[in-house]
């Protein structure tokens, strides 16, 4: 009766605090700019399968591709067996799958454990390739310290969570024998049983005890990751999700447009404006507001994996732009104005003296090419290019500021619609030799 | 070369089959020019209808644009869509592809709609439908692909497959199609200096091309040969390696 008090009094708490925090997300998305991404239903579910289910951007890269497939797969699987624990945590009872699945629990079971074990393997290549193989893109500045030691986290509680499994289901096979009217036959399960014939000498008690620890053990990883992932980068397991499903489908060429400023130019001109309800004053980004709630979404859905910035032209050649560092400085401003509205009933963000502008600076956003490596490169479809030139805009429109190199280019444009100002009319190319 | 204005053939009642858009680049630029000329003089050899806009041609605003000044472009948008709208245009063709990118993709939005070419479209065209004869010489080049063409646009094999079907064998660099290399001129780098780093882009690029070891490299974007010719000065390969568009190509092969 103990373990079963213990159990609903920690399941409650931890998944309260879990919906708290995840809520929190939700509202901090809902400050954004409001974008209308409805519509086309059957291609956006195309994309969310393909990407996000299917992983088709990671399979771009076959070996690292297959590697994450199989922490993936094993994840989603593993969420079976976890099911059965809460049901087993609530009831009291011992594997309350195993004779209503029957027999396809024990084939459930030996998946499981493959998938564990190729995705063991897989975690120990990738706490490799960060820490002691140091691949380029887990080196840059913007990882150093917290978005590291999370990286690094994740993993460890993945190698846990995988030793709980095989603790439980060894333990578990050779109590099975010793007695099998507690502990229902799952069927031969093929990588525990290897440690299993190892465990035929120790006593019951301590095989109780460890098919225990091995139980909570995995149970204690999984809330601790459902109340760590709302401030982990490893949000993109549930996000990528809602995220490719709202991905752009406008062509990638087509920069958002400015209604107002449409409509100012084309009254300037003489010609028809369109009505615009609630016209904005400000146009482009100097913070989270400004920006649509889809970026913000992309925020939260980045898992800091660098495609983005090993793909930039300008990182590639060491300037400072990195895109992955645009993407999470807009989560880390989203989080600290989140966190400032919860405390403080009247924050106002505009009249906040903070804005992306402390995190990025001009160096970084004016070094862009627009050349959508970042955007092709992302796994989870975010577009790391879009507040890169929302940015600008602001900078430009509402500062009057940015290179002062590109004034003659805008001087050009205005006083001869042209990018240089030449003596020679615009055809006389055509009887030159 | 006889190239016809639009406004003039306007006023004789002739409506062209096809609009040249030859974009500042290829107005005022010595090398881009280049590139115009080589373009309409397959034009008239395939005897294309065609004129341009001349004087009435305005930049497009791609550059304005990127660079944030919304305002600029918006102006440069709506004039060219009042002069396209009123001679009634129906088909672009290109010779650059950000002139390409903001005509096919951002002018609909704002009333304008057309339907826009890259001109490594319609030389695929005019070689397919036997407009153009060439004769044949086989030999093997680099192909940079261009971002607003490739990436932004996703068009990778027009280009490919023109330069194919003048048997001439594309040597592939790791970092092409989707994965291509920028030059470093798009979003309004044109026009300003690079921002302090360890290497300009284009000299990244030109080392990738110069490794691959091929006499002519090929694009498709007046800025890309701009910055390909740059880099080839600034390692002083200039008798190892030639930039050419697509058209130059077929221009050196036509009969």
């Amino acid at each position: 009766m103990i373990p079963i008090l213990i159990f609903c009094i920690i399941s409650f708490f931890v998944f309260r605090t879990g919906f708290n925090r995840f809520s929190r997300i939700y509202k901090n998305i809902q400050l954004g700019k409001a974008e209308d991404l409805s519509g086309s239903v059957g291609l956006r579910w195309k994309n969310m399968l393909l990407f996000a289910l299917g992983q088709k951007k990671m399979f771009e890269r076959p070996i690292v591709g297959i590697f994450h497939f199989f922490i993936y797969a094993a994840f989603l699987l593993t969420q079976i067996e976890l099911l059965e624990i809460i049901f087993d945590g609530i009831s009291g009872k011992h594997r309350i799958f195993a004779n209503s699945l029957k027999p396809f629990y024990g084939i459930l079971l030996n998946v499981i454990e493959i998938l564990s074990l190729l995705a063991f393997i897989a975690t120990l290549i990738f706490l490799y390739r960060r820490n002691i193989a140091k691949i380029l893109r887990f080196q840059n500045p913007e990882l150093k310290g917290w978005p590291s030691l999370d990286a690094n986290l994740i993993l460890l509680g993945e190698i846990l969570l995988i030793i709980g499994i095989f603790t439980m289901n060894s333990a578990d096979g050779q109590l099975q024998i010793l007695d099998p009217l507690h502990y229902p036959d799952t069927g031969k399960l093929f990588i525990s049983n290897f440690i299993t014939v190892n465990l035929s000498e120790l006593p019951k008690d301590l095989l109780v005890f460890l098919e225990r620890s091995g139980w909570w053990l995995h149970l204690m990883v999984i809330y601790f990751f459902i109340i760590y992932l709302p401030y982990s980068k490893h949000l993109h397991i549930f996000l990528a999700f809602p995220n490719s499903y709202f991905s752009d489908l406008t062509p990638r060429g087509q920069m958002s447009n400015i209604p107002e400023i449409e409509n100012e130019v084309k009254i300037m001109m003489g010609l028809q404006g369109k009505t615009i309800e609630n016209p904005s004053e400000s146009f482009g980004a100097k913070d989270i507001h400004q920006l649509s709630w889809k970026t913000l979404l992309e925020a939260y859905s980045c898992t800091e994996c660098g495609r983005c910035t090993s793909a930039c032209p300008a990182n590639i050649t060491g300037k400072k732009l990195s895109p992955r560092k645009i993407v999470m400085d807009i989560r880390d401003r989203l989080e600290e104005v989140g966190k400032e509205i919860e405390s403080n009933k009247s924050f106002n963000i505009q009249e906040d003296s903070r804005s992306l502008f402390d995190r990025i600076s001009k160096e970084e956003i004016y070094a862009c090419t627009s050349c959508n490596a970042c955007v092709e490169a992302c796994p989870v479809l975010i577009n790391p290019l879009k507040p890169i030139l929302e940015l600008r805009r602001y900078d430009i429109l509402m500062n009057s500021s940015g290179p002062s190199e590109w004034l003659p280019m805008f001087n050009s444009l205005e006083n001869n619609q042209a990018v240089w100002t030449m003596s020679e009319p615009r055809e006389a190319w055509i009887d030159k030799k | 070369m006889q190239i016809p204005i639009l406004s003039q053939l306007h006023a004789q009642g002739i409506a062209p089959e096809i609009l040249f858009w030859v974009g500042c680049s290829g107005s005022y630029d010595a090398r881009a020019q280049k590139v115009s000329r080589s373009f309409a003089e397959i034009l008239n050899i395939a005897g294309i209808s065609f004129a341009i806009l001349g004087n009435e041609e305005k930049c497009t605003g791609d550059p304005a644009r990127r660079a944030g000044n919304e305002f600029m472009f918006q102006m440069l948008a709506t004039q060219n869509i009042e002069t396209l709208n009123m001679y009634g245009v129906k088909k672009i063709v290109c010779t650059c592809p950000h002139c390409f990118n903001t005509l096919k993709n951002e002018y609909p939005e704002l009333g304008g709609n057309y339907e826009v070419m890259h001109h490594s479209q319609f030389l695929q065209e005019l070689l397919r439908d036997g407009k153009i004869k060439i004769q044949t010489e086989k030999e093997a080049v680099s192909y940079h692909d261009s971002c607003y063409l490739g990436r932004v646009n996703d068009i990778y094999e027009a280009p490919r497959s023109t330069i194919e079907a003048l048997q001439v064998e594309i040597k592939e660099m790791k970092r092409s199609r989707k994965n291509g290399l920028c030059c470093g001129a798009g979003g309004a780098q044109m026009f300003k200096e690079e921002e302090n780093g360890d290497k300009r882009i284009n000299i990244e690029r030109i080392d990738e091309i110069l490794a691959n070891n091929t006499s002519k490299v090929v694009a498709n974007c007046p800025f890309c040969i701009t910055m390909l010719q740059d880099g080839i000065k600034a390692r002083d390969q200039q008798d190892k390696i030639m930039v050419y568009d697509l058209s130059e190509l077929i221009l050196e092969r036509i009969v």
